[in-house]
């Protein structure tokens, strides 16, 4: 399934932050959004999944979403997002309960999940037990678990420190690599966008308009840290953005 | 400091410990320190009452009261008081407690409920219960019904508050995680509003029975002839300060009871905790 950004526009009150974004999410590639803070890329994300609404534009999935999915547009969070009273197993069967898929299949579910982000050992595990990679990968799990059509990830490496980052980056890339998921990948790391992205679309300052889209072909697992081409590439995407990001800096919050 | 001692060789400048100062502000459980204070305190009246340096006027002597307390429990009169006051406070709290949670859940998750019902249970919140006690006498009955019904509203009001106020600091990401997931309104409501509630519905309980008990007292003293607020009555009419300070100690422990039950609760439903 595709999903579709066309002409979306949004103001909150007289603060006015997105201004006419379209972009494409074709099926089997990850669609990182970079930008600078309070760009709205956020927001947008939110609107792709229908968590709030867009004062114009539309967002339409093309295609059927995949057999078996239980949730088409399934959002990781920058926080998690996982219920501190429930366990790792438990925060995974949250979202498969309101649905009647049978006890024998979400057991299977649950498992398989489990097994795909190695975390078959933390079944019974509060989240104040694990580290925030460890949480991330909880929240990935149960992603996972619903068969989206489209994952829409709101930061989902800012809140770990860089080590744990490389290590979720490397889990992610083996995820696609085995079987090719669809996402929109919202960050301020443009690290993350040339690792992981298959297109990169630069917005610019409040209001956020698409400055730049910029397509990398090579595999997501031949891209390794410290390679040469990519750190081109990055370069250059902070040479589009320097300016912008030091204009939003100075902005005043409510000026 | 460095110019004075530039030309000095570094070996000879010097030596001080960085002393520590990072202590305090910070409580640990201490164990039986409690107890000892009381323990301390007891005896002291106690000693002070056979001195002769307490008259036996302004304080029972400890030991008098003890004795009053056993004779209490011999002739039943104990379970004969006790027994009517638990059942109206378990009655009573229990019909304030639901229907504070559940208009608390409701006042936290509809805006048109909370418009409606804010200011007037604020209105309702600072009005000392006791004294709609002859209107719930009207209302409900002279016997146990008033009783009821004003140990229901004393403890409503307070659960009402904390509800509410427990419901609106769920965090709002893990709402917005539920939605994004496709759950239905109840499975928001009953997996992620309510236990995340819980918390703060549970620490509103601490302050709501304590109201429930002070209320079950002053309902005894004005109309029953049962009850541990009819015995601690009758007592202080009668300046009988040994049965006066028996039916204290029988609140206190009922207090103290109470509070250790919550903490009970607690542990068990909210060990998710750090």
């Amino acid at each position: 399934m595709d999903l579709s950004i066309g002409g979306i526009s949004h103001a909150y009150g007289d603060l006015e932050v997105l201004r006419d974004v379209s972009l494409d999410v074709p099926s089997g590639q990850i669609v990182c959004i970079v930008g600078p803070s309070g760009c709205g890329k956020s927001t947008l994300l939110r609107m792709a999944g229908g968590l709030e609404q867009p004062d114009r534009g539309e967002i339409l999935q093309i295609g059927e979403p995949p057999e078996g999915c239980l949730n088409a547009l399934t959002f990781v969070f920058q926080d998690f997002a996982l219920l501190p009273w429930r366990s790792v197993e438990g925060n995974i069967r949250l979202v498969l309960e309101d649905h009647t898929i049978g006890a024998k299949a979400s057991d299977e579910i649950v498992s398989d999940v489990l097994a795909r982000t190695r975390l078959s050992d933390f079944r019974r595990a509060l989240p104040r037990q694990l580290s925030g990679g460890m949480k991330q990968r909880v929240a990935i799990a149960r992603a996972l678990a619903v068969k989206p059509a489209v994952m829409l990830m709101d930061e989902p490496l800012s809140a770990l420190d860089a080590q744990t980052r490389e290590l979720l980056i490397d889990d992610l890339v083996s995820h696609w690599s085995r079987e090719p998921f669809t996402a929109l990948y919202v960050t301020h790391n443009l690290s993350e966008a040339v690792r992981l992205g298959h297109k990169i679309v630069v917005l610019s300052r409040r209001p956020g308009q698409v400055r730049e889209v910029m397509e990398i072909d090579r595999p997501l697992n031949e891209r390794a840290l410290g390679d040469a081409d990519l750190d081109e590439r990055q370069k250059h995407l902070w040479d589009v953005m320097r300016t912008e990001a030091r204009a939003a800096d100075e902005e005043l919050v409510d000026g | 400091m460095a110019d004075v001692q530039a030309d000095r060789p570094k070996d000879s400048w010097p030596k001080t410990t960085v002393p520590f100062r990072g202590g305090g502000f910070r409580t640990q459980p201490v164990r039986w320190v409690g107890l000892i204070v009381f323990v301390v305190l007891i005896a002291l009246i106690e000693w002070g009452t056979r001195a002769g340096w307490i008259s036996n006027l302004t304080l029972p002597r400890p030991s008098d009261v003890l004795a009053t307390f056993g004779e209490l429990y011999r002739t039943g009169a104990l379970w004969d008081n006790l027994s009517v006051s638990l059942s109206r406070l378990v009655i009573g709290s229990a019909m304030g407690v639901s229907a504070g949670i559940g208009l608390g859940i409701l006042i936290g998750l509809f805006s048109l409920v909370r418009a409606g019902l804010v200011p007037l249970v604020a209105a309702i919140f600072p009005v000392p219960k006791i004294a709609l006690l002859p209107l719930f006498v009207i209302w409900f009955g002279i016997d146990e019904g008033s009783k009821y019904a004003l140990i229901a509203l004393g403890t409503f009001t307070p659960t009402v508050v904390a509800t509410y106020g427990a419901v609106e600091n769920v965090d709002r990401t893990l709402i917005r995680m539920g939605q994004s997931f496709g759950l239905s309104w109840l499975s928001i409501v009953r997996k992620i509003v309510l236990p995340g509630a819980m918390p703060g519905i549970l620490s509103g309980l601490r302050i709501s029975l304590a109201i429930g008990i002070i209320l079950l007292v002053a309902a005894e003293m004005l109309g029953a002839t049962h009850g541990v607020g009819a015995y601690i009555l009758q007592a202080g009419s009668l300046y009988d300060l040994e049965r006066l300070f028996a039916g204290v100690t029988i609140l206190s422990i009922l207090g103290v009871t109470v509070s250790f039950l919550i903490g009970w609760i607690e542990r068990r439903l909210l060990d998710w905790r750090a």
